[in-house]
């Protein structure tokens, strides 16, 4: 009895406690200033988001509908309960009748739901048609699914041949790490490269993942579709309006889950042939001579930028690692004079998946990131990874 | 004497206590180890499952402390999922699953007028079996790469990167499944085979035919699930491609082979809730159930409809066009039968005389919540609402308020009219209102506000998410807390007296209206009851002579 009490004393302390960390929290919350985004979620939003396309303008009214149909529904049988709470009680001196069956009540209110729910569903097979019709699309585009980010490939259509990854913005995974994410309007939904399409075209997202499943999901224009590892799905949108429109996975692939958004950057049609014309020219610079032999300052330098984007998540900037993920620095494969072995695990990957392969990155960029390990943090082994020996260990 | 705990001359008026001698109560831990009781399995299974709720629980309050502001404060990502995934397993397998196993060992044999359950030896192995299965899944968070952090729907091909604790995992869950098999044999045998003289199917309380439906649920959707989770192990270990995409193999059956226990199993989960319900409503409205037949229709077609039901749990999978109306179609008809058991309760308290004592009060509130989850379920069975709400906080809150408010709400409510006939005293009336409203308001401030998130697009399994959930998120961890103060109130002020035998000595029949055999014997029940069939009038619910 004495423990109890003392224990009930405890938890009344932290209960206290917890109750001014409470009113702490809510005053320094109320300081900062988070607004809506435009396109992406606003602030205590209450609603689907404003649709932009027809078919997330047609669920959110059939929302409404469900919505008006199931208060009414609600309020009828839950006024008749509370009625008869208030009304039938004994305290009120209500005596019990008898009655306990009725065949023919019972077909009502088997019938009359029946029907209800045949009105209900008439609408929603329209939309799911419409859906569903994927065909004459005037720009397709694969999503691939990748853990944790998107791999965009412009298939036909204007754009064509353009192809690009998109990653969370790697300062807003730091912060989410340091427990105070600074308070802005597209926290976790910043992306290095979002993907653009153009105004009132008909865009079909082809969808598939090289790992697990992940899902494309753009809540403005009503889409959501799993992207499955060795099979191709496809959804389709045609934006009304040009802007920026934000999503996040939304199907369970791992750790950073949470970290692999979407960012839609629908420009009208001029803008899109002047970003096209600019993609193309910008990868056509970019594209690198996979047969150049690079100085090793060079090659640490571009291999820095490989790991932030890549490699960091995980491994940290510190290289690090943390819990089952492999420290790099001083990690026997990667101070083994035999680079082959290093080669062979960021080209296949290892432990089942859990490090991914990563042939999905060029020869240079794999080379310039293992030259980049092999030279950091206490790693000072000297060795250089040229291009042309990732090339060579793939086939 | 079947008190849970030995307390010798506790209470007066309890002189049956002495009937029992011959057969009397073993003592010790041989009594639980060896235990073929019914009374004291189920007493067994009921502790087992409030104590994985509390496991589970916790998890649940860690999920939501991280939750509580943008940012990881208290867990990596990784640590997140394994709590997620966690909390789903042990609250369906551990808590949810065998707490209404307990209800069917110290019910169905008192209310059907039967001596014990029929197989007495395999009703004690398949408790048993419970601890190893809960010690291994709870002990794979200390394995090497900690738990399975897959979702407790353990999708491929995500679980094939999972460390080995997802091993341990699919071994619990299989000798789990084998403890569900076996119980539901026991279950079916005892209703079909050892009901008094005059107790026919339809006489029989709701309760036992709800169980009994629930049954041949179980034996039908277990195996499946044991397969699908061997071909997991398989992939894993032994070089097949089931679900592989790497050698051929498809991710998305496994979705379907689970989902076709996991349907069947939602309902598992709610018909015994249904069953309690519908004993405890007429008694406090003093009055018959309204429609018994078509209340036992209704379970059944609900039963059938769960089978063809399952794929609305995949829409976003990209099924063709026809497979998407089929399910949808078949989704919202479940709407229709279980339409008909809520207007039956309702007509069953219409015109009664109805007293709110706190088993009511949870039954009361068990369908009115339960209710909108009914309503949200039928709004995500319209495959276009889904595709915006599939895998976001909606689904979250949709089947929360089924399964907490549903199955965990007539689960306490069985406790609290039940629990005076098993331990021979009354819970503290008070204590039990206090429990009711504290829930019921604790529980809405926390799932309320996860429709909102849902429908604003804020994906499930998240353990961050924009700075513009930041408010309904505060709210929902602030409602979660106090939820799980009040099961530990629960549990210290109402469940521990009540086991220690503190309280007003229960009579035999506490409440006024209720009706059945179990309220014709002593309380607390003794040990042994029906040793001999019992003689019953017509309607089956006294003894005679």
């Amino acid at each position: 009895m004495i423990m109890m009490k003392a224990r009930l004393q405890a938890v009344a302390g932290r209960i206290g406690q917890i109750g001014l960390t409470l009113g702490a929290l809510l005053a320094t919350h109320a300081a900062l200033a988070v607004n809506d985004l435009p396109g992406g979620p606003g602030v205590n939003q209450l609603d689907l988001h404003a649709p932009v396309t027809q078919i997330a303008a047609d669920q959110r009214w059939l929302h409404y509908f469900m919505l008006v149909i199931c208060t009414v529904i609600f309020l009828g049988v839950f006024g008749v309960m509370f009625y008869s709470i208030f009304k039938h009680r004994k305290s009120n001196g209500a005596k019990p009748a008898n009655f306990h069956e009725s065949t023919t009540v019972e077909i009502i209110w088997t019938i009359v739901p029946f029907i209800i729910v045949i009105l209900m569903a008439l609408p929603a097979t329209k939309t799911v048609v419409a859906m569903k019709d994927t065909s004459a699309a005037d720009v397709t585009i694969k999503a691939t699914g990748i853990q944790w980010k998107w791999g965009y490939d412009y298939l036909t259509g204007e754009g064509e041949g353009i192809g690009f990854v998109s990653t969370l913005d790697v300062s807003q995974r730091e912060q989410s790490d340091s427990g105070k994410p600074a308070p802005v309007d597209n926290y976790l939904l910043k992306v290095d490269n979002p993907l653009v399409v153009p105004v009132d075209k008909k865009i079909r997202i082809i969808t598939t993942a090289s790992d697990v499943i992940h899902a494309f999901m753009v809540p403005a224009f009503g889409i959501k579709q799993d992207a499955i590892p060795g099979f191709v799905r496809d959804t389709w949108f045609r934006a009304e309006k040009v802007g920026d429109y934000y999503g996040q996975c939304a199907e369970l692939c791992g750790k950073e889950h949470a970290y692999m958004p979407i960012h839609v950057k629908v420009l009208s049609q001029a803008d899109y042939t002047k970003w096209v014309d600019g993609k193309k020219k910008e990868m056509a610079a970019l594209a690198d001579d996979p047969a150049k032999v690079w100085t090793l300052p060079d090659l640490q330098a571009r291999g820095e930028k490989v790991y932030a984007a890549n490699c960091a998540a995980c491994h940290l900037a510190s290289g690090k690692g943390g819990g089952p993920i492999k420290a790099l620095d001083a990690d026997p494969v990667v101070l083994d004079a035999d680079k082959s072995k290093q080669i062979h695990v960021v080209l296949n990957g290892q432990n089942n998946g859990a490090m991914p392969s990563w042939k999905q990155l060029s020869d240079t960029e794999l080379a310039a990131v293992i030259t980049f390990t092999k030279n950091n943090w206490s790693n000072k082994t000297g060795q250089i990874v040229q291009p042309s020996e990732v090339a060579a260990a793939r086939k | 004497m079947s008190a849970v705990i030995d307390h010798p001359g506790h209470a007066p008026g309890h002189d049956h206590a002495h009937d029992d001698h011959e057969h009397g109560a073993p003592h010790g831990w041989r009594r639980w180890l060896y235990a073929t009781n019914h009374k004291d399995i189920g007493t067994m299974y009921l502790l087992f499952s409030f104590t994985m709720l509390m496991v589970g629980g916790v998890l649940a309050l860690l999920i939501r402390a991280e939750l509580f502001q943008p940012g990881l404060q208290f867990v990596n990502p990784q640590m997140f999922n394994q709590f997620t995934t966690m909390h789903g397993l042990i609250m369906v397998f551990g808590a949810i699953m065998p707490a209404f196993v307990g209800f069917a060992n110290w019910m169905i044999p008192m209310q059907i007028g039967a001596a014990d359950m029929a197989f007495a030896r395999m009703n004690n192995f398949s408790f048993w079996l419970l601890i190893p299965a809960a010690i291994m899944l709870v002990g794979s968070f200390f394995m090497p790469g900690g738990a399975p952090a897959a979702g407790w729907t353990l999708y491929a091909p995500l679980t094939l990167q999972m460390g080995p604790s997802m091993d341990a995992g699919i071994f619990a869950m299989h000798i789990m499944g084998a403890s569900s098999i076996m119980g539901s044999i026991n279950i079916i045998v005892t209703i079909l085979n050892m009901r008094a003289p005059g107790m026919t199917l339809m006489k029989m309380p709701l309760f036992c035919w709800t169980w009994l439906i629930t049954a041949y649920l179980l034996i039908a959707v277990m195996p499946v699930l044991a397969g699908a989770i061997t071909m997991t192990l398989t992939d894993r270990h032994f070089g097949t491609h089931f679900f592989n995409p790497a050698g051929g193999g498809d991710p998305v059956m496994y979705q379907h082979i689970f989902w076709f226990f996991g349907h069947p199993e939602v309902y598992i989960m709610i018909l015994p809730a249904f069953g309690i319900v519908s004993a405890i409503i007429p008694a406090f409205a003093r009055k018959r159930l309204f429609g018994y037949t078509s209340m036992v229709y209704a379970t059944a077609s609900i039963a059938i409809l769960s089978f063809i039901v399952w794929a609305h749990h995949m829409f976003t999978t990209g099924m063709p066009v026809t497979g998407q109306l089929f399910f949808m179609y078949a989704t919202m008809l479940i709407a229709v039968p279980t339409g008909v058991k809520v207007f039956n309760w309702i007509a069953t308290m219409w015109r009664g005389s109805m007293t709110f004592e706190t088993p009511m009060l949870f039954a009361v509130g068990f369908l009115f919540v339960f209710t909108m989850g009914g309503f949200t379920g039928l709004i995500l069975a319209m495959a276009p609402i889904d595709i915006q709400l599939q895998d976001t906080y909606y689904v979250v809150a949709h089947f929360h308020y089924v399964l907490v408010a549903g199955s965990l709400y007539a689960l306490f409510a069985g406790v609290y009219y039940w629990g005076p006939k098993w331990t021979g005293v009354m819970y503290n009336e008070t204590r039990g209102k206090i429990h009711f409203w504290g829930s019921l308001i604790a529980f809405n401030v926390t799932f309320f506000p996860m429709h909102f998130l849902g429908l604003a697009g804020m994906p499930r399994r998240y353990a961050d998410y924009p700075m513009q959930f930041a408010d309904f998120n505060m709210v929902a961890s602030i409602g979660a807390f106090w939820f799980g103060l009040m099961q530990v109130y629960f549990f210290f002020w109402v469940v521990v007296p009540m086991m220690r035998g503190k309280g007003e000595p229960a009579p035999q029949r506490p409440w006024e209206g209720a009706e059945g055999l179990e309220w014709e014997l002593p309380s607390p029940a003794p040990f042994h009851t029906f040793e001999t069939p019992p003689k019953l009038n017509a309607n089956a619910t006294k003894i005679v002579a």
